[in-house]
């Protein structure tokens, strides 16, 4: 059993305005340093597959077809063997 | 035509929430016929329209549209706008046509990240498609909208593609027909309020005509879009 975590996220060239908005938020906390904050939404879920790499194959088909809308997205996948 | 009077399916999502307003107007405000179609039902019958209404299918869960398009429903919708049949989205219902893929591009959160709720003055750009012949050219019309996401996004060359073949059908402007900024209510690319399909059967649309056909309401400026779908079934017959 494989376990993926999702992240899907605006894509870079995309604004994302609750980014910005939390950014002005961190920076009234006077953390100045901090930039590029963006905001993205992470799935996780328990895959059943033979091996690793046909784990990370169905975890792209999801993601792909569902998870992730291409025209304004981009998605890691990050995949776990879990006993 | 199944009848002599055309009929609108209005399609029921868990979550629609303008299916009854559809329906009313369509059938008790212009006189056609309508009839609700559960997204559980695997064909249409006989249905000459077809109807996705506004509201929060599933919640909006994941992305806006995003789950509906999984709906059983949606494949005999496809079939029908494959067919030629008229397909109209609003609101919500454009935001499930973007996401499965009978329109181009995809709806972002609104700019100002705040719900919006008002009147707008849409520009009608193209008054010569099935859904707005009815319309004089240069038209401009009241009609509400109500979203959180309906800030149109899609690459430059779907842009492109969309103005080269005349497809988008509204966008926001002032009273008078003028698009500007100041008249975009939540940071849609060219002020872009409806666009339509290639082959010109299937509109999405953020405002609510349904909300500007009964008299009651303060505008009847969207009733000419049923009136030109029917129009167009009529002609076509």
């Amino acid at each position: 059993m494989y376990h993926a975590t999702i992240v899907v996220t605006l894509r870079h060239s995309i604004l994302d305005p609750q980014g910005k908005a939390v950014e002005h938020a961190i920076h009234s906390l006077s953390a100045g340093r901090v930039s590029n904050v963006r905001i993205g939404k992470q799935i996780q879920c328990a895959i059943d597959a033979p091996s690793r790499t046909e784990a990370a194959g169905i975890a792209d088909t999801i993601c792909k077809k569902l998870l992730a809308n291409p025209v304004m997205e981009d998605y890691t996948v990050t995949i776990e063997e879990r006993a | 035509m199944a009848s002599s009077v055309p009929c609108f399916g209005v399609v029921v999502f868990p979550g629609s929430n303008c299916d009854h307003d559809a329906y009313h107007v369509v059938k008790h405000i212009l006189g056609y016929d309508a009839r609700f179609i559960w997204h559980k039902e695997p064909d249409l019958g006989n249905v000459d329209a077809v109807i996705l209404p506004g509201g929060f299918s599933y919640g909006d869960y994941l992305r806006t549209g995003a789950i509906a398009r999984f709906s059983p429903v949606m494949q005999a919708v496809i079939k029908f706008a494959n067919d030629g049949g008229p397909v109209i989205g609003i609101c919500n219902g454009f935001q499930i046509l973007l996401e499965c893929g009978l329109l181009p591009g995809a709806m972002l959160r609104n700019e100002s990240l705040r719900f919006v709720c008002k009147h707008v003055h849409l520009r009608i750009v193209n008054t010569q498609t099935r859904f707005t012949s009815q319309y004089p050219s240069g038209s401009v019309v009241r009609v509400p909208v109500a979203h959180g996401e309906g800030n149109y996004f899609a690459d430059d060359d779907t842009i492109r593609s969309l103005q080269e073949n005349n497809q988008i059908v509204f966008q926001y402007a002032d009273s008078t027909g003028v698009v500007a900024d100041a008249w975009n209510p939540n940071g849609s690319l060219l002020n872009i309020a409806g666009i339509i399909n290639r082959r010109g059967n299937v509109l999405g649309m953020m405002p609510h005509p349904e909300r500007a056909s009964d008299p009651a309401l303060g505008s009847v400026d969207g009733r000419t879009i049923f009136d030109s779908i029917v129009d167009n079934l009529i002609s076509m017959k």
